[in-house]
C-alpha cells in the first residue's frame, strides 16, 4: 500500500488551472524527485499534499488520512509529514535547540529533558550537534536549511517534503544539505522532493516525475528516465538545466 | 492684581504639568489594554470580530480627537451620564490611543513573514500556540519602537483636554496668560516642558529602532 496517494488531484487559482489531474503513488521508502519549470504546478502540488493548500477536486490520501486544509486535520497529519522550505522558516528568535524542541515539547508533550536529548540526537545527525545555543542568524545558510531538517526529523514523520530546499543556498553549501538527504533516503526515509538537482535526482532518487503545464508528463525509474527522456518537453527541459 | 514672577510662572506650570503626564500615562495605560484586545480581535480569524475592529478604528482615526473629547464630556452628559472633565479626557484619549496602537501592531503581526506560519503549521502547532511561541515575541520586538513613537502623540493630545476645562498644561498656559499678559513667555515656557517630555520619548523611539534592527537581523 502506498504512504501517500494522489488521485485525479485539480486545483485553481482563480481561473488558472494549475493542476490538472494529477495521479502519483509513493511508497514507504521510496525517494520521489519532482521537477518540471517554474509554473509547472510542482510546488503547489508538494504543498496540498500535507494541507498547505486546498485543491478543488480529487482526493489525496497521507498515511491512512484524507488531507485537507482543515485546521485540525493539518495538525493530525502533521503527526506522519514533515516539510522544510525554500526560505528555511527558522524562528530567529529561538535557538537552534530550542527550534528543535518547540513543536516535540508542545505536541507530544514531551518532557524538556528528552526533548533535548532529541534535539542533540537529531542536530547530530545533521551533522551540527555543536550548535545547539546558537541562534540561526549566526549559521550560514546550508546550516540553517539542515537545522530546518532537524527540526522536522524531531516529529518522527514518516515523509518529508522538500520544496527547493537547496534553490536559496550559495552553491558551495548545497552538497552538504544534499548528503543530509541521501542519509536521509539510505535510512529508508520517504522523500518527494522539487528540486532542480538533477545529479542528486538521478543518483539518490528512486523515481522522477516530470511536470508540465500541471500534468504529470512524464514519470519512471529515475535513471531510465534522465538518460532516456521518451517526450521532447523532458528533453528540452533536461537541455535546459543540465 | 498679585504679581507673578517668572518663576511663578513655571513653578505653576510645572505642577499643571503633573497632570498632563498623569493622563498621558492613563492613556497609554488604558489605549494599550483596549488596544491590545482589539489587536487580537482583527488578527483573530472571525470575520465579525474583524469588522467591527476595523470599524472601530475607521472611525476613531477618521474624527478629530477634539470632537470625541466634546463627544465624551458633553454627548455623555446629556445622555445623563456626568461625567468630570478629567474622565472624559481620559476616555476620549483611550479609545483614541487604542485604535491607532491596535493599528500599529496589527501591522507588526503582520509583516512576519508567512513562512513563519507555514513553518509552525507543517510541525503541528494550532494558532494560539503559534502566537504565542512564534509570532508574538518577534511582532513585539518589532513594535517596541513605533509604539513608543505614539506615545509622543498621546502627550501631546493631553492638549486638547484643556478645551473642556480640564487644568493640565496648556489650559494652565492659557490661565497663567490671562493673569500675566505675557503670552510669549508663558507659552514659550509650555512648549519647552512639552519639548522636554517628547524629546525624550522620540529619541528612545529612534535608538530602540536602530537597535531592534540589528538584532531583528535575525529574520
Amino acid at each position: 500500500m502506498s504512504l501517500v496517494s494522489v488521485r485525479d488531484v485539480h486545483k485553481y487559482f482563480g481561473d488558472l488551472h494549475v493542476l490538472k489531474g494529477i495521479d502519483l503513488d509513493v511508497k514507504a521508502g521510496e525517494v520521489v524527485s519532482i521537477i518540471g519549470r517554474s509554473g509547472s504546478g510542482k510546488s503547489t502540488l508538494l504543498r496540498c499534499m500535507n494541507g498547505l493548500e486546498s485543491y478543488d477536486q480529487g482526493a489525496i490520501i497521507l498515511d491512512g488520512m484524507e488531507v485537507s486544509t482543515d485546521e485540525f486535520q493539518v495538525r493530525k497529519l502533521s503527526q506522519s509529514v514533515g516539510m522544510v522550505f525554500q526560505s528555511f522558516n527558522l524562528f530567529p528568535h529561538l535557538t537552534v535547540g530550542e527550534n528543535i524542541m518547540l513543536a516535540p515539547t508542545l505536541i507530544k508533550k514531551t518532557n524538556k529533558a528528552e526533548a533535548k536529548k532529541l534535539a542533540q540526537e537529531v542536530l547530530e545527525k545533521v551533522g551540527l550537534g555543536d550548535k545547539f545555543g546558537q541562534y540561526p542568524e549566526k549559521l550560514s545558510g546550508g546550516q540553517q536549511q539542515r537545522v530546518a531538517i532537524a527540526r522536522s526529523l524531531a516529529m518522527k514523520p514518516k515523509v518529508l517534503l522538500c520544496d527547493e530546499i537547496t534553490s536559496a543556498l550559495d552553491p558551495e553549501l548545497v552538497g552538504d544539505v544534499l548528503k543530509v538527504l541521501e542519509q536521509l533516503a539510505a535510512e529508508g526515509m520517504t522523500l518527494i522532493l522539487v528540486t532542480h538537482e538533477m545529479n542528486f535526482a538521478r543518483d539518490v532518487g528512486d523515481r522522477v516525475v516530470f511536470m508540465h503545464q500541471g500534468k504529470v508528463h512524464e514519470t519512471g525509474d529515475a535513471k531510465t528516465v534522465l538518460a532516456d527522456p521518451q517526450t521532447p518537453e523532458l528533453r528540452q527541459f533536461i537541455g535546459a538545466v543540465l | 492684581m498679585s504679581q507673578f514672577t517668572d518663576w511663578d510662572i513655571l513653578r505653576n506650570l510645572l505642577l499643571a504639568a503633573r497632570w498632563t503626564i498623569l493622563l498621558s500615562l492613563l492613556a497609554f495605560a488604558g489605549g494599550s489594554i483596549v488596544g491590545l484586545l482589539l489587536t487580537f480581535m482583527r488578527i483573530s480569524r472571525r470575520k465579525p470580530l474583524i469588522w467591527i475592529t476595523r470599524i472601530y478604528i475607521e472611525i476613531f482615526q477618521g474624527t478629530p480627537l477634539l470632537m470625541q473629547l466634546f463627544i465624551a464630556f458633553f454627548g455623555l452628559g446629556l445622555l445623563g451620564i456626568d461625567v468630570s472633565a478629567w474622565t472624559a479626557a481620559a476616555l476620549a484619549l483611550t479609545l483614541f490611543s487604542s485604535a491607532f496602537l491596535s493599528d500599529i501592531w496589527r501591522g507588526c503581526v503582520e509583516s512576519l513573514p508567512k513562512g513563519q506560519w507555514e513553518a509552525s503549521r507543517c510541525l503541528g502547532l494550532n494558532y494560539l500556540q503559534t502566537m504565542r511561541y512564534v509570532i508574538l515575541p518577534q511582532a513585539l520586538r518589532i513594535a517596541i519602537p513605533p509604539t513608543v513613537g505614539f506615545s509622543v502623540q498621546i502627550v501631546k493630545g493631553t492638549a486638547l483636554a484643556s478645551i473642556i476645562g480640564f487644568v493640565e498644561l496648556t489650559k494652565a498656559g492659557t490661565m497663567l496668560n490671562n493673569a500675566t499678559f505675557e503670552p510669549f513667555k508663558v507659552f514659550a515656557m509650555v512648549a519647552l516642558i512639552y519639548f522636554l517630555l517628547c524629546y525624550p520619548l522620540s529619541r528612545a523611539s529612534q535608538y530602540l529602532e536602530e537597535k531592534l534592527n540589528v538584532a531583528g537581523k535575525r529574520a
